[in-house]
Formats: structure tokens, C-alpha cells, sequence
């Protein structure tokens, strides 16, 4: 590191410029995803990236640490050309990229994917103890406070976040690349993430920073670059700009309202309502009821047993104990088909893992959970392409290729792929777990409309966020779930984030069983 | 390489278009390649009587291994084929033979033979199927199980011999092996009729979009209201149904089963489903492929056998490779990396 470097405690317009990427170009196949983008990051600062979904941000930075390579244009790490045969060359050069999508060995241990590929050893042997106390301080670091020896399929995918941050944080790196790492953090994983970044802008490290939390960017860039359908729209400094401005250079347009307006109707009818269901170590009692036309949250704190309620109800987990109803009469759910029959759709959360065959094209996947809709004995192609076609109009999913593996379309585009597969069922009740995890301000904007939609025809939503402002812009009532049970049910005035956290905690309402995870 | 324009996208988009038909087209391009090279060996080779008796010998092969593409896309394996099919032909031959005496060496026989070969094929696959399955346990083991199982009960059955069909049912039976319509072997009939179902199956039905969408990822299929316990077991039975259809033929081929029946059929099935362009780990499988595959490997024994430049001994030595070759050629991604 240079002691320029070093001395950059402050960010401005003289601080040396690390690693720098000029005229870049970039495309898969016949498919342009990347047109003629520069960028530049300053030793000591947070550069914000920011585009809608789809604009090129992963693209880029796979560029930038040598996973891609680009069709045309230049790297250049301290003013002088270079060129990353791979990520390995890229890494020796210290520019580590924590990538969107997870990149863990599931099988492995906590400690054994931090140094994967870097193990310390003794001799010809693996020093196992040495990497276990390196983890742990790791770990400690970030105040996770997680076993080492835990096994990454194991874990939540919050703390897996976690285990990559403190894998790249092992790496020392001059340049570290941040691929939207905080879409599945919670709030308090997130301050700690920004003292760590804080730390390391003060030590020089150039960071580059994409979310499409507009309220991080503010927080924490010191500039920002901004791209749009693969090319560069501007590149400034954060101080002065609003969050409807950042929007605005995003999307190219204003967005006038970002909720839909709604009249919660208190006097439907009950289509859903769920009685004492309790599911072993993770859930105790839980009951409520959902009206036609309704959105209830469910709020709570990672681990508060939301999912597991969620997955209880429509048959994917097993219920100890508990009853359900169906427009006033009593049902048994044991298997997601017996949801299916009785209209619930369930959209995961975990969208690489159970949501979407990453390998296949868009067609298949949107058609997977409704195939019997398709032809029982022979599916009907046709339909399939015309389901595709209005699919993609509708949510807006944008692939530049539609044959192209779903693995390869952006985050925010497999999102609405996901939300077009489960809408693809029809269903009366839908239970959504993180919708707009990962997408674009745009596009979250165009899913809150699609929801607020659904229940002016009737439907019914369950919404499960952890994100405060789509919680309450959203929701009729807010379910609050701490340790298992439900510990409050908000309704008009009652629903703010005051007594949300309050009801989360376990501050306020009914107390909750302790529950080891 | 750093010059500043390197216009790769248009290098780039003819390289990846043709590596799609490259692999699409790949185990086609090499089977014709066998073929020339099996002719500029000897002109016999392409005489109607060798051309059948290849596809006669593939069929054995390419009916069990059609039933192998389903288990193997839906990101199963099924070990136990060739031992099922030792013991099938064998408890075919004890039936028949025991019913010689009650019901006489007639149409009746072989018609009750071939009714308990499908029924022991089917209930030999869901045994597979049910066991890995509901008792979780990886296809691998129940199937390397089932192999030994299957295996030792046909050697058991034959006292550790030989046992041979009835002389008087051999001669009702013998058309379905020896036997022909319009000029084409019966049994590369069966192979033809295997193949269009499996492809049809496969390729057009929610069956078999159920398959290729557990052996992607079983987790996805499950959150896709996929009864993918179902759905796995039902390809057991699938393979399970086509060695039973496999055995009707081959019975009449010897006229006898012994413990050394089928040996190592098993991996003629999955080096014919791999070599086809199937993954092995699932989620992507082609019953045409999986055809020619089969007859590939049919043909090199076949052209082995027409010449002396390599002994016949090393048969198995050439499909080995022929097999790595394949599948070394179908990633695809070999390509890439010698341009960098
Ligand atoms: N390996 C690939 N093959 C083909 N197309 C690809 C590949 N990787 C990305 N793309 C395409 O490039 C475009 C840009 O994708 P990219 O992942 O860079 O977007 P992004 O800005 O990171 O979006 P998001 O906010 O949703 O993560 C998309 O249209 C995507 O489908
Ligand atoms: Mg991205």
C-alpha cells in the first residue's frame, strides 16, 4: 500500500486512484450488457454503484476482479494497465469481490470455507487449530457470534452473508468490492457491516458499494456511479444528492408514488385463519386470521419463527400442533399440493435455493408450480410461450436473452420471475416471504402496485419483510412475532416502528417462549 | 491480447452458437464418424446383415439404457440393472419351464413368461425407488445392494449353473429375438418403440418436466408442489420396466440365464446415457442421445470384431476412452479455455 494511500483519511478528489476501469464494454453471446463504462476507485473512499436491475452493477464488478473478462476496454490498478487472467490473479492483486449470489461450499464448515483455497498449515498438515482461532477472531470482529465449526448449510442465509464478509475481510484487500451485501442482512448485521467498511475506508482500502438501499448510499458513499441499460449515466459525489434524485438517475424518470393506495376493508369476510399452530422449537400458539383483501404483515426479528409459522401453514414443515380454516371451514394442509388445492401460494424467500432451477431457462421455471394448467397429459408448448409472454410483460422481467439460464439473469429479474411463477397458480391467498429482496427502486415500486392489485380483486397477502418501510407502506395489520410467538397483532394508529420493535423485542404484548436455534 | 478493441463479442457469439450444436449434434457427428471409419475398415461392415446385427446387439443396451436417462436426469442412478436383468431372464425361465409341464410348450407359456418379467421389472424398480426414497438412503447404496441381491438370487436359482429354457418353448419363442417385420429385427423394432415413448415422455409431458426439474434441484422442485418422492420412485420403475422389456428379448437370444448374465450391462447403460449428452448429476437428459450412445458403443465392439489392427480383447479398453473422449468433447467449455 502506498503511504499516499494512508494518509487518504479523507476522501476528495486527490486521493490516488487505485484500480480503474476504462471504456469498458462487455457481452454474453449475441446479448450487450455492458457499453463503453469507466470508473474510477480512490483509495479511501466508498463508491456507491448504483442501476436498476439488470443495468450491469453485477456485470461490471465481475469485470473488475477477474471473473469476467471484458469484451473491450482496459483495467488499470495504480495508473498502470493490468489485466485479471481470473479471479485468482485478481485477488493477488488485492481486489476481493464479495459476490451477490452466495459462494459457499454448503457442506463445508464456517471455518473451512474462510480459508478455502488459503489454508494455513503446519508443515504438509492443515493447522486446524490456528484457522478455528483465526475465524473466530474473524467472526468476533464482525460480533457474529457463530461456531466455526457449523456447517454453512446449517446456517441462515444472513449469517452466511456474514461468513462471506469475514472470508474477505481475511483477504486483506486494497480494493474490496461489495455486491449488494446487505439484501439479507438485518438492521443491527448491518451497522456493524458499515463499521467495518468505516475501518477499512480509513485505512486506505478503496471499497466499492452496491445496493439498492438508497438510505445506505447516503449513510455511507462518498461518490456514487450511477448506470442504466449497461451504459455510464454520471458519476458524482454523494453529498447533495436526494434519494428521489438517485432514483431518478437510475430509473430515468421520477417514480410520483411508491405504495399503492389501498382501503383496507375491516369488514371482509375471514379466508384464512389460523389457530394455536405450534411447530416443535420454533413457533408456540400462533394464531390469526386473514380477510379478504387484506395484507397482513408479519414482523419480527431473523429467528422470531415467522418463516417456520409460514411453512408450518401451507405444508412444508410439520405442525405439532394446531388447527387451520378455510372460509370458515376446517382444513388439513400436510404437503405444499394440499395448499395448492385450497388456493395458498407460497413465494420463498431463498430464491437460489427453492425458488428457482437456476440451470434451466425462463420457461420452464414459470410454468413449474402451475404444469398441470399447461396440459395433464401433454404440456402444451404454446401455451407455455404465451403464459412466458404475458409473464414478462407483466412483471417486467427483463433478460436480454430468453433462452439464456435463469442463473445468469440479474438478482432483481429472477425476483420477478420467482413472483411470476408463484402468480402463475392463480391463488386466493398469497404468503409473501421478502419480495423485493434485491430489487431496484423501480421495480420494488412496480411490485407494491402488483400486490396492492391483488387485493382490490379480492386477493389476500400475507407479507413477511424485514424492511421497515414496505412493512408499514404496505400493511393493513402487522402480525409482530418474537421467540416464537405471536406478540401482537397492530392495527390502525398501533402500527408504527415504534411499537413494531417494541412488540419484536419483546418489550410490549405477549411474552415468548425461548427457542434455540 | 490487451490491444483495446478486441472484438470478441462477434468471436464470442459464432464460438457459443456453435458449441450449442456442437452439443446437440456432437454424439450424431461421432457416430457418423464410426461409421465411415468402420467402412473404409471393411466394406462389410456396411452390408444389411452387420447393420442389423448392430442394431439388434444396441437394443439390449438402449432399451435399459432409455430407462437409465429418466433415473439418471431425475439425478438418481440405478446400479442393479444387469444383475435385475440376470435375475428376471432366470425367474422368466424357471416359470416357463415349470409350466411346460401343466400348460405345454405353446403360446400360453411364453405369454405368462413375459407377463411375470414385467411384473418382477416393475417391482424391482419401486424396490429400488421406495428404498432410496422413504428410507433416504443415497441410490447409489440401495442400488449397489439390490445388484448383489438381484445377482446372487439368479445364482441361487441356477444352483450356481446354468438354466436353460425348455427346448420346445425356445422354438414358440425364438421369432421375438430372430423374427422380423418388413425386413427389421423385432427387437430393433422394441428398441425404436422404447425410444419414441421415452422421448415423448420425457421431453413433452409434466412427467418428465417433473424429472428434469428434481435433478436440477430437489429443493426447487419440492417448493414447486413436485411429489418428488413420487415422481423418483416412478423412474425406478421406468428402468425397472425397460429391463424387463430388455430380458423378453434377450431370453430368447440364449435360451439360458446363469450368474455371468448382464454382467456389467449396468455400466453399458450409463456410458450410453452420458455419451447421449445426460448429465450424470441431473437435471438434463436426452432419450435420442441416449439412442445413439448405445448404438456407438455397439458399433466399436462391432469394428473391433472386423479387424485385426486391435485385438477384440481390448474392446473394452476403446469404449473407455471413447466414453471419456465424449464427454470431454460435450462440455463444451474445453473450447474457451484454450482461447484464452
Ligand atoms: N453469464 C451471463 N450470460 C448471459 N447473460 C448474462 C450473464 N451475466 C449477466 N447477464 C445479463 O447481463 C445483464 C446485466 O446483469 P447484471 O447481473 O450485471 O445486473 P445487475 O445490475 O447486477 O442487476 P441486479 O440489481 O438485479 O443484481 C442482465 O440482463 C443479465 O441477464
Ligand atoms: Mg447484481
Amino acid at each position: 500500500m502506498t503511504d499516499a494511500a494512508i494518509d487518504a483519511v479523507h476522501p476528495d478528489q486527490q486521493a490516488p486512484i487505485r484500480l480503474s476501469g476504462r471504456h469498458i464494454s462487455k457481452s454474453f453471446g449475441s446479448a450487450r450488457v455492458l457499453f463503453d463504462v469507466s470508473i474510477d476507485l480512490r483509495a479511501g473512499e466508498v463508491h456507491a454503484l448504483l442501476g436498476e436491475n439488470g443495468a450491469g452493477k453485477s456485470t461490471l464488478v465481475k469485470i473488475l476482479s477477474g471473473y469476467h473478462q471484458p469484451s473491450s476496454g482496459e483495467l488499470f490498478l495504480d495508473q498502470a494497465p493490468v489485466e485479471f487472467l481470473d479471479s485468482e490473479s485478481g485477488e493477488n492483486h488485492g481486489v476481493i469481490l464479495i459476490h451477490q449470489e452466495l459462494n459457499l461450499a454448503e457442506q463445508l464448515t464456517v471455518e473451512e470455507n474462510i480459508f478455502l483455497g488459503r489454508e494455513i498449515k503446519r508443515g504438509w498438515f492443515l493447522d486446524k487449530a490456528a484457522m478455528r482461532h483465526e475465524a473466530k477472531k474473524l467472526l468476533d470482529q464482525l460480533q457474529c457470534d457463530i461456531d466455526p465449526r457449523t456447517r454453512i448449510r446449517d446456517l441462515p442465509v444472513s449469517d452466511r452473508q456474514m461468513v462471506e464478509i469475514a472470508k474477505a475481510l481475511s483477504k486483506k484487500a486494497d480494493i474490496l468490492i461489495l455486491d449488494e451485501p446487505t439484501a439479507v442482512l438485518t438492521g443491527r448485521e448491518v451497522e456493524i457491516l458499515f463499521d467495518q467498511i468505516k475501518r477499512l475506508r480509513k485505512q486506505g482500502v478503496a471499497i466499492l458499494y452496491i445496493s439498492h438501499k438508497l438510505d445506505e448510499i447516503k449513510d455511507i458513499a462518498d461518490r456514487v456511479t450511477v448506470l442504466r441499460d449497461g451504459c455510464l449515466i454520471t458519476t458524482q459525489p454523494v453529498a447533495g444528492l436526494e434519494k428521489d434524485d438517485m432514483a431518478r438517475l437510475m430509473v430515468g424518470r421520477d417514480i410520483k408514488q411508491m405504495f399503492p393506495d389501498r382501503e383496507p376493508s375491516h369488514a371482509a369476510d375471514v379466508v384464512l385463519s389460523v389457530r394455536d399452530v405450534c411447530v416443535d422449537g420454533q413457533v408456540r400458539d400462533a394464531s390469526f386470521d386473514l380477510r379478504r383483501g387484506e395484507v397482513l404483515g408479519f414482523a419480527g426479528i431473523v429467528g422470531a419463527g415467522r418463516t417456520a409459522l409460514m411453512e408450518a401453514i401451507i405444508g412444508l414443515r410439520e405442525k405439532s400442533a394446531g388447527q387451520i380454516e378455510r372460509n370458515g371451514a376446517p382444513i388439513q394442509i400436510n404437503s405444499l399440493q394440499d395448499a395448492k388445492k385450497y388456493g395458498i401460494a407460497y413465494l420463498t424467500k431463498d430464491r437460489k435455493g427453492s425458488g428457482l432451477l437456476l440451470n434451466m431457462e425462463m420457461r420452464p421455471n414459470l410454468t413449474l408450480l402451475a404444469l398441470e394448467k399447461f396440459g395433464r397429459v401433454i404440456i402444451d408448448r404454446k401455451a407455455e410461450e404465451a403464459a412466458l409472454e404475458a409473464a414478462i410483460e407483466a412483471f417486467d422481467i427483463r433478460a436480454a436473452d430468453r433462452k439464456s439460464k435463469v442463473g445468469d439473469f440479474s438478482g432483481g429479474n429472477q425476483q420477478k420471475l420467482l413472483l411470476a411463477k408463484v402468480m402463475e397458480t392463480d391463488p386466493d391467498i398469497v404468503i409473501i416471504d421478502e419480495p423485493t429482496r434485491g430489487i431496484d427502486i423501480g421495480t420494488k415500486s412496480q411490485i407494491y402496485h402488483f400486490i396492492g392489485d391483488l387485493t382490490n380483486r379480492g386477493k389476500s397477502v400475507i407479507l413477511l419483510s424485514s424492511e421497515m418501510p414496505e412493512m408499514l407502506g404496505l400493511s393493513d395489520r402487522i402480525a409482530v412475532m418474537a421467540a416464537g410467538c405471536i406478540t401482537g397483532i397492530l392495527e390502525g394508529n398501533d402500527r408504527n416502528e415504534h411499537e413494531i420493535m417494541r412488540h419484536a423485542t419483546g418489550i410490549s404484548g405477549k411474552q415468548g417462549v425461548s427457542v434455540h436455534e | 491480447m490487451s490491444s483495446l478493441e478486441r472484438n470478441e463479442a462477434s468471436i464470442s457469439k459464432t464460438s457459443s452458437s456453435f458449441n450449442i450444436d456442437f452439443k446437440a449434434l456432437g454424439p450424431f457427428l461421432a457416430l457418423v464418424g464410426l461409421f465411415i471409419l468402420g467402412t473404409a475398415i471393411n466394406e462389410a461392415f456396411l452390408s444389411s446383415g452387420n447393420l442389423s446385427n448392430i442394431f439388434t446387439r444396441a437394443a439390449f443396451i438402449g432399451i435399459i439404457a432409455v430407462g437409465a436417462t429418466f433415473v439418471i436426469t431425475a439425478g438418481g442412478i440405478d446400479l442393479s440393472v444387469g444383475s435385475m436383468a440376470a435375475f428376471i431372464s432366470g425367474a422368466m425361465i424357471v416359470v416357463m419351464n415349470t409350466l411346460v409341464a401343466t400348460l405345454g410348450a405353446g403360446v400360453e407359456t411364453v405369454l405368462i413368461g413375459v407377463l411375470v418379467s414385467i411384473l418382477l421389472g416393475i417391482a424391482a424398480g419401486a424396490i429400488n425407488g421406495l428404498v432410496s426414497t422413504k428410507g433416504k438412503i443415497e441410490a447409489f447404496i440401495v442400488t449397489l445392494g439390490t445388484m448383489g441381491i438381484y445377482r446372487s438370487l439368479v445364482t441361487y436359482m441356477a444352483d450356481g449353473g446354468t438354466l436353460s429354457l425348455d427346448f420346445g418353448v425356445r422354438g414358440v419363442y425364438r421369432p421375438i429375438y430372430y423374427g422380423d417385420v418388413l425386413g427389421i429385427p423385432v427387437p430393433v423394432l422394441v428398441f425404436f418403440a422404447v425410444a419414441v415413448a421415452g422421448y415423448v415422455l420425457l421431453n413433452m409431458t409434466p412427467f418428465g418436466r417433473k424429472c428434469f426439474a428434481i435433478g436440477s434441484n430437489e429443493q426447487v422442485a419440492r417448493y414447486s408442489a413436485i411429489h418428488v418422492d413420487r415422481v423418483k420412485t416412478l423412474t425406478y420403475v421406468i428402468q425397472g420396466l425397460c429391463v424387463s422389456l430388455a430380458t423378453i428379448i434377450y431370453v430368447p437370444r440364449l435360451g439360458s440365464a446363469s450368474s455371468s448374465t448382464g454382467v456389467l450391462w449396468e455400466l453399458e447403460a450409463i456410458a450410453a446415457v452420458i455419451i447421449g449428452g445426460t448429465m450424470l448429476k441431473g437435471g438434463y437428459g436426452r432419450i435420442w442421445g441416449t439412442v445413439v450412445g448405445a448404438i456407438m458403443l455397439t458399433t466399436i465392439g462391432n469394428i473391433l470384431n472386423l479387424t485385426d489392427a486391435i485385438s477384440n480383447y481390448l474392446n473394452g479398453a476403446v469404449q473407455g476412452l471413447i466414453i471419456i473422449v465424449a464427454v470431454f468433447l460435450q462440455r463444451g467449455d474445453w473450447r474457451r479455455k484454450k482461447s484464452k
